[in-house]
């Protein structure tokens, strides 16, 4: 049983140890990879636009049930007029980065660790070292960055789509003033609001890119190998991004 | 490599393994499947780093070597790998390409007539546009040659290259590894099994047995040669030093054992 239990700790050690690693050699090859803007733009456009259509429908979702929840409660205390800003807080600050990042890893995350460990399986990394290019460079940098960057702008959208959907149900449907609606909202949402959700957003951004990158990079290169990896990319970016917001959500109080 | 020992998790793939690829010849290193051929060619490619002994590559000690030196001596080499290993996401002409792009600032014109060049000589020209999974396996095979001799490597590295052809395309692959050793003068080394295709091109052959070099010289030396490790490589029989079974405890004993 103790056994067991150092093993465990000793695995974990370790493997926090190797993303460590490989976090340093990462951020080393990103410079160098942004000189191939090319490269980048293109993983933007893999993990970031072709998840649009999953985030903005999330997106939209939330904010109706968030409109339909947040009204529910505010009528009992007689104040629908704050839905705007309750609805607004809760999407800029804590639904949509974390929603955001969670379906990231599901749809984004999920595509590179298998990419990236099929072309291990198929030595096409090995043969990219053996042609002098540096896989970390031409492959594990571009797909970091291009997570990293899309990960707030997805949230962004997000957001404004879950307030879209918010006001469509407050407003349109339980009639509250889209005066009042909107106005509370901007009088009472702050600038370090949204920085706190862009923080959070790029933050989740670089753990599920280099969660997903690293586990694909490291994947046993046969198919069962590049299964469980894909698996603990999902498990392992879900369970940092609701532990990092935690953390964060602290720090920023 | 000169005293090469090497071992995984433990158990020895080589010990004291000697063995030269001339410069200009081709040299074929063959034995039976497990004798880490490939593992061979990683060390030379320095992709793992010998546990005793040295290689050496044009001259350098490779444990001597930083990883840019490293990077410095594949761009002299080309590699080609069993699967043929090109990038799915690139079509045929951009992965040949590719060593292009990496490491020279050629303009445009210039990379697509060297690419066309070398697709030419291997006949595939014609299927610049293709995506690798629109190729066969021999087509693959022949794409990843072009990008190998794409940079006018010094050394070409061939890993297995018969392994699933087809007569016509196995004759194709065979035609052109000479070829590019005659006509570009590359250094080139053959690891594979298929004793009778490499015996009618290589210049110089060993042969791994047991972590070793059981056997080397010409190829038809080998094939004259009366040591019966050799004959029995050599002829195909599944009768000699080398077994047949992975060890295992008593047949009779373990079948009528009643656990395991």
């Amino acid at each position: 049983m103790a056994a067991a239990h150092n093993g465990l700790v000793l695995e974990s050690v370790r493997r926090l140890g190797s993303v460590t690693l490989f976090l340093l050699r990462l951020l080393g090859q990103c410079l160098p990879a942004l000189g191939r803007p090319r490269l980048v733009v293109h993983q933007i456009y893999n993990s970031g636009a072709r998840s649009l259509i999953i985030i903005m429908l999330s997106g939209l979702f939330v904010g109706m049930v968030l409109g339909l929840q947040g009204y529910d409660l505010l009528q009992r205390f007689g104040s629908v007029e704050a839905l705007g800003t309750a609805a607004a807080l809760g999407l800029l600050k804590e639904l949509g980065p974390v929603i955001t990042a969670l379906l990231f890893a599901g749809r984004a995350g999920t595509a590179l660790t298998s990419e990236i460990g099929l072309m291990r399986a198929t030595d096409q990394l090995t043969a990219m070292e053996i042609m002098a290019v540096d896989p970390l460079r031409y492959v594990a940098a571009p797909r970091f960055l291009g997570g990293v960057i899309a990960m707030p702008l997805l949230a962004a959208i997000f957001s404004v789509v879950g307030l879209f959907g918010a006001q469509l149900i407050g407003v349109q449907l339980m009639g509250v003033d889209k005066g009042v609606f909107w106005s509370q909202m901007q009088g009472s949402v702050e600038l370090h609001n949204v920085i706190e959700g862009v923080v959070k957003s790029l933050v989740f951004g670089t753990a599920c890119s280099l969660i997903a990158v690293h586990e694909g990079y490291n994947a046993a290169p046969t198919a069962e190998g590049v299964a469980l990896a894909t698996t603990r990319t999902v498990v392992a970016s879900s369970v940092m991004t609701l532990l990092l917001d935690y953390v964060l959500t602290a720090a920023f109080l | 490599m000169r005293g090469v020992d090497y071992a995984v998790g433990g158990r020895p793939i080589f010990s004291g393994l000697d063995l030269q690829a001339r410069r200009g010849r081709i040299t074929a290193i063959m034995g039976p499947s497990g004798t880490g051929k490939t593992t061979l060619l990683r060390l030379v490619t320095a992709q793992i780093a010998a546990d005793r002994g040295e290689v050496r590559v044009f001259g350098h000690d490779l444990a001597t070597l930083s990883g840019r030196d490293i990077y410095g001596l594949r761009r002299r080499m080309g590699m080609l790998f069993q699967n043929g290993a090109l990038l799915t996401d690139l079509s045929v002409f951009e992965n040949v390409a590719f060593p292009l792009r990496e490491h020279t600032d050629l303009p445009e014109e210039l990379i697509r007539t060297v690419v066309l060049t070398k697709l030419q000589s291997v006949g595939l020209r014609g299927a610049a546009a293709l995506m690798p999974a629109e190729l066969s396996g021999g087509m693959a095979r022949r794409v990843a040659l072009a990008r190998a001799i794409v940079m006018d490597p010094e050394v070409l590295i061939y890993d297995e290259p018969f392994v699933g052809l087809d007569p016509i395309s196995l004759g194709v692959i065979l035609r052109l590894i000479k070829q590019m050793n005659v006509v570009l003068g590359i250094t080139s080394i053959v690891v594979s099994h298929d004793v009778r295709e490499l015996a009618s091109i290589a210049d110089d052959s060993y042969l791994l047995s047991g972590g070793k070099v059981a056997a080397a010289g010409a190829p038809a030396q080998l094939k004259a040669s009366d040591s019966p490790a050799v004959r029995q490589f050599m002829d195909g029989s599944p009768e000699g030093p080398v077994a047949f079974h992975y060890p295992a405890p008593d047949y009779a004993g373990q079948l009528l054992a009643t656990e395991d």
